[in-house]
């Protein structure tokens, strides 16, 4: 990515969202702004307020409580034909009775645009999402990837400024799901149309957005780079979601310096009370084993699986079972001393 | 024991039931029996094309249409309405309009006699209320009263089954691309409600093309309508050939006429619901 993070105007702005069902609170005062050409990406379990979060912003559903912008003026009454947004939903919500090419057309002629147009950008979506010739086929004549491609077409061809997509990939065996990450990755930057994406898939958000927002029980755990969330997750939650995590209870002795399991260590951390109690998480290929007795965490390997590119091990200790990726091998039942570098440790304060 | 064997029950049941009766009618049609002298004609079907009898079948698929009109322009809303009510209310709703159907079909035609007459309850309004009471029994009007009436709830049930059906996800796909309520109905609700139309309106048309007992409650008996004249052939003249090949080309209109309806119903979905 040339010049790394590139900012530019927000586009949208969702303002003190609150969306409650009967007595259920979906969403709790979310604040996020999305910014131009950007592809951002919600991310959480299911039920976290993801996919209630996109319906907000396509005007499926109106907020309880709270302002939605876009472009600075309030939409958040605005009715779905009037918002110059368009979705991939989740199963695609293809017309059964349309063909190909209808389907594509159908924003455009209820917009009334002449016969010779529609048939020029249909034909350019149709070679763009690689359907060329697909368009006297009947839906149900398509594959799931096909369907798919049609589906972003249906809304592409509209010219969005922003597109939501609702777990599009979901149902899409693995392969073809890598292959579509890529591509729609490929559109959004080529076409310079700001991306709005449901996940519950951590490794596809981390590959696909400039921005991860990372949900849980309708609250925003965190907000940043994929990077920034994968190295500096802010809190257990996220740490654990998102990849393998070793969470442990650590004391914070002092500033920068930490003890786990009766032993000190070195940290980056600092601003915490005196002896307070927090989550420390360390990845899985953070943990450095070593035979010799370093005065670290003593165990066992208890377990050994080979990867590929590297073996993981699981390392029973006295209080905690560790999960260890390395490229070095230690046999079964070897005892080991686990050791972390200050950077590699992150310390968080306990949720509850 | 084969599991074909398990079909011979109701081979034997259709065979008894359905086959031989169809097959005697059409026997029925191709012969006559004048005294003592008897054999094969087609005469029952050449006399069924003099004037007076086509004006029988003209009035009764007249009469049948316009039943079937306005049950179709009266029962789409309906089963509209009751498929955007709420889950809880949509039982209760259908509940209420196929209670009257659990009632005797003759009884239902009955009460309404006692409405429409003379000195009926609805002349009884009229007046009480300084109005001119109407001639409404033994009239066109009553008999298509009587046929919606009788017939609408199966108008109503199939497109009713049919919109419930459609994916919420299509209309919402409708709305985000642009469509506002009214052009999603025309472009989605209704081009994927056509399969219901045209079940219910082969299940309103059938019924109504062919009754007797509407139209000689409703129309006292001053308008013949093809129905009456087979029950007619059948229990009053005696001439059970002619009647059999009155019910041979009715049976005939009725299936090129559902042919031409299964045409337009490209999935079959409509014929999958009855």
């Amino acid at each position: 990515m040339k010049g790394g993070y590139k900012l530019s105007e927000k586009i949208l702005e969702l303002n003190n969202i609150t969306k409650v069902y009967e007595d259920n609170t979906v969403i709790k005062n979310l604040n996020l702004y999305v910014r131009k050409n950007e592809f951002i990406t919600l991310l959480g379990p299911s039920g976290c307020g993801k996919t209630t979060t996109l319906r907000l912003i396509g005007g499926f559903e109106s907020p309880t409580s709270g302002k939605i912008y876009f472009e600075g003026k309030d939409i958040t009454n605005l009715p779905p034909y009037q918002r110059k947004v368009n979705t991939v939903f989740q199963k695609y919500a293809l017309f059964p009775h349309l063909n190909v090419f209808e389907n594509i057309a159908f924003g455009l002629r209820i917009k009334k645009v002449n016969e010779n147009e529609i048939k020029k950008r249909v034909k350019n979506m149709l070679s763009l999402v690689n359907l060329e010739g697909f368009e006297s086929r009947e839906i149900s004549s398509l594959s799931g990837g096909q369907q798919q491609r049609v589906a972003i077409a249906r809304a592409l061809v509209n010219e969005p400024d922003v597109l939501l997509l609702d777990e599009p990939l979901g149902a899409l065996d693995l392969k073809l799901r890598k292959e579509m990450q890529t591509e729609l990755k490929k559109m959004q930057q080529s076409l310079g149309i700001t991306f709005i994406f449901v996940t519950h898939d951590q490794e596809e958000a981390l590959t696909m957005s400039d921005t991860v927002v990372v949900m849980n029980e309708g609250v925003i755990q965190q907000i940043g780079r994929p990077e920034d969330i994968y190295n500096e997750p802010k809190n257990a939650f996220v740490a654990d979601f998102i990849g393998e995590s070793n969470i442990i209870d650590g004391i914070m002795i002092e500033d920068f310096l930490v003890e786990i399991f009766g032993v000190k260590f070195k940290c980056v951390d600092k601003g915490f009370d005196k002896n307070e109690t927090v989550d420390v998480v360390i990845r899985p290929e953070d943990i450095t084993l070593s035979r010799e007795n370093n005065g670290k965490i003593e165990g066992y390997v208890e377990n050994v699986i080979f990867k590929g590119v590297h073996y993981e091990m699981t390392v029973n200790t006295k209080n905690y079972t560790f999960k260890i990726h390395s490229t070095k091998m230690e046999p079964k039942g070897t005892k080991v001393y686990l050791d972390v570098e200050p950077d590699n440790i992150h310390i968080m304060k306990k949720v509850r | 024991m084969k599991r074909k064997n398990y079909a011979y029950p109701y081979v034997f049941w259709m065979t008894i039931f359905v086959v031989l009766p169809l097959f005697l009618v059409l026997v029925y049609s191709l012969t006559f029996k004048n005294g003592l002298k008897a054999g094969i004609t087609l005469s029952n079907f050449t006399r069924f094309f003099e004037p007076i009898y086509l004006n029988v079948l003209l009035r009764s698929i007249n009469l049948a249409l316009i039943s079937t009109i306005i049950c179709l322009l009266l029962g789409y809303p309906i089963a509209y309405i009751i498929s955007r009510t709420n889950i809880k209310h949509r039982n209760t709703l259908i509940l209420l309009f196929l209670i009257p159907m659990w009632m005797n079909f003759l009884l239902r035609t009955y009460a309404w006699m006692t409405l429409l007459e003379k000195n009926g309850l609805i002349n009884k309004l009229l007046t009480s209320l300084g109005l001119s009471p109407l001639n409404i029994m033994y009239t066109n009007g009553a008999v298509v009263l009587g046929m919606v009436y009788n017939f609408l709830p199966f108008m109503v049930l199939p497109i009713y089954t049919v919109l419930i059906k459609i994916d919420k996800s299509l209309i919402e796909a409708a709305n985000d691309l642009g469509a506002n309520k009214f052009k999603t109905f025309l472009k989605v609700t209704l081009p994927l409600s056509l399969p219901g139309v045209i079940s219910g309106i082969t299940m309103v048309f059938m019924p109504s093309v062919t009754t007797f007992v509407i139209s000689r409650l409703l129309g006292g008996g001053q308008f013949t309508l093809i129905g009456n004249l087979i029950e007619q052939q059948f229990i009053n003249v005696g001439d059970w050939n002619f009647g059999s090949a009155i019910s041979i080309v009715m049976m005939l209109i009725i299936l090129i006429s559902m042919s031409i309806m299964n045409r337009f119903d490209k999935d079959k979905e409509g014929v999958n619901l009855w």
